[in-house]
């Protein structure tokens, strides 16, 4: 449905997106993610044909971004970055000036007006200004003014951004429902938002792409070394010594725990050995006698992943190869 | 241009949904019913010269009262990034608003007809030199207008283009006060370029071609670049 073709956007000689290529099937839902200024926007905005690449390749339902530029705004319903409205207009007129530009047949014309209405729940504030209108119910407009179209390709630059926690579950419900029929790309810095709606996370740092992959493929390649976490009443010294003394331990961190005569320890496995390392740290402990508190394995989150790749230096070419 | 015509509308009810449009019009007419009125009185003349004696001058000042907000206030409200993602030509867009700002102006213009009446029941004015002057009027308001447009275009703040469409129209209304001090061949080229000149012959009633040449190739010099402006900014980003 997309495809992108080593991308790049410069400003001036500073890279905003760097020579990224990628594809989306239809009906997938795609999540961008990055920290602030990773390029995601930008990227966006260069899929909706606002900007125009430095160099690299867009299609989008077939046609490309820069030569068929109208036919590819058709196919794309678009909420930009901070969501920006008519605030003028009321609700209605808004909704309706969108209907026109978006050359939607006058027989239709009822029927979708009313069906986004109702899917954006907008009906008690159709009279109202754009400009008075809650948060929850601007960025709820301006949805509606993305899908009124009924579009195959939806294109969503963070769209829960400045919600409260329950209008955040509401929108995510709504892009879930949406995304169950439409291509749709949406941006984020909010982890959760993409583990919890996504078929697929790409990953933008400094304008490269460092990461694809489903949510559970992620998390799941950032470790492969298994992690116990572990408290019990007893000698640090001597927890530090039985632990390390398993043959399938690679090393043992003491980690500080507020509670008096408790001992924690963050016991890491070798890479590559079989056998479950809980079972084995259990059977120390036991042996011991220390009164296990608690026991579980920790597993690497998205959250660390992000950080890996977005944080320091440690992001080289081989690492974006392997992975992209 | 359906698309183009919606654009306009747009834009009208957004003048017309803020004070912006009846400040405009109703202080044009105060102003302008001033210079009719000293002329009808102090120098008891039925006629519109004073009125159109003053009009550039009135134009340097209200167009880009009017203009001001086309493009530059899409820019800095984001909405631009809606709207030119809407399946729609920047060419549309931009006639679209410029089209929507020559209906304000015009309605403010046209709203002097009471003088109109005024002077054809008191005396027996040329009715041709007021239909040309009022031609030649709406003529020069819309070369005001482009470069107002290309003004909005420029720059990102509304105020910023204000004081900008002001200047450089300000400069071609001035540009012919000096023509005096110059040299005949200098004097014939700056004084082509002045926009009261052309609009003198046509409020006397001669509608000469060279003149409509001069205030479209103004028009369309002016929408080009702003037309050029706006995509380059696609490019630029």
């Amino acid at each position: 449905m997309i495809t992108v073709t080593s991308l790049s956007k410069y400003y001036g000689r500073q890279a905003a997106v760097d020579d990224i290529s990628f594809e989306v099937p239809k009906g997938q839902i795609l999540g961008l993610l990055g920290p602030n200024g990773a390029g995601k926007s930008t990227t966006m905005r260069m899929l909706t044909g606002y900007l125009a690449p430095t160099s690299g390749s867009i299609s989008v339902a077939g046609h490309d971004v820069l030569t068929e530029s109208l036919a590819v705004r058709r196919a794309i319903g678009y909420l930009p970055e901070n969501n920006p409205l008519y605030d003028d207009m009321n609700v209605l007129d808004h909704l309706q000036f969108v209907v026109r530009m978006r050359e939607i047949p006058a027989a239709q014309v009822r029927e979708r007006l009313r069906s986004v209405i109702d899917v954006c729940g907008l009906v008690e504030v159709l009279e109202k200004s754009a400009g008075q209108i809650s948060k929850g119910y601007r960025q709820r407009l301006g949805l509606a003014q993305a899908i009124i179209h009924d579009p195959p390709v939806l294109i969503l630059d963070e769209p829960t951004s400045g919600l409260d926690p329950n209008q955040i579950g509401e929108i995510r419900q709504l892009i879930k429902t949406l995304g169950s029929e439409k291509t749709l790309i949406l941006s984020t810095h909010i982890l959760p938002e993409v583990q919890s709606t996504c078929d697929r996370i790409l990953i933008m740092n400094r304008g490269k792409l460092v990461a694809d992959g489903s949510p559970d493929e992620l998390a799941a390649r950032a470790g492969s070394e298994e992690i116990v976490r572990v408290l019990f009443k007893g000698q640090p010294a001597a927890g530090l010594e039985k632990l390390q003394a398993i043959p399938a331990v690679a090393r043992v961190e003491e980690l500080a725990v507020d509670e008096p005569g408790v001992t924690g320890m963050l016991v890491i496995g070798r890479e590559g050995e079989a056998g479950d390392l809980r079972e084995l740290v259990y059977e120390v402990v036991r042996d011991e006698g220390w009164p296990l508190l608690e026991l579980y394995r920790q597993r690497l989150s998205l959250e660390d992943v992000f950080k890996q790749l977005t944080l320091g230096e440690n992001v080289d070419e081989d690492d974006v190869r392997r992975v992209a | 241009m359906r698309k183009g015509l919606t654009v306009c509308s747009r834009e009208l009810s957004s003048y017309f949904n803020s004070p912006v449009a009846y400040i405009v019009i109703v202080v044009y007419l105060l102003i302008c019913g001033w210079f009719f009125a000293a002329n009808l009185f102090f120098d008891r003349q039925a006629s519109l010269r004073g009125f159109f004696a003053m009009a550039p001058l009135m134009f340097v000042f209200f167009v880009p009262a009017i203009s001001m907000g086309l493009l530059a206030e899409e820019q800095k409200h984001g909405t631009a990034e809606l709207l030119f993602t809407y399946p729609v030509t920047s060419f549309a867009v931009i006639a679209g608003k410029y089209g929507a700002a020559l209906v304000l102006m015009s309605l403010a213009v046209l709203l002097t007809f009471p003088y109109v009446l005024t002077i054809v029941s008191l005396g027996n004015p040329d009715l041709g030199a007021l239909f040309s002057g009022y031609f030649g009027l709406l003529l020069m308001g819309a070369a005001f207008m482009a470069v107002g447009l290309w003004a909005s275009s420029t720059v990102k703040n509304q105020l910023s283009a204000f004081i900008l469409s002001f200047l450089v129209s300000f400069c071609l209304f001035i540009i012919d006060k000096f023509i005096a001090w110059m040299p005949p061949p200098l004097a014939r080229v700056i004084g082509y370029f002045s926009i009261e000149n052309h609009f003198k012959a046509l409020s006397r009633g001669v509608i000469d071609s060279r003149d409509l040449v001069y205030y479209l190739s103004v028009i369309v010099f002016f929408f080009c670049w702003s037309l050029y402006n706006v995509q380059r900014r696609k490019w630029r980003g």
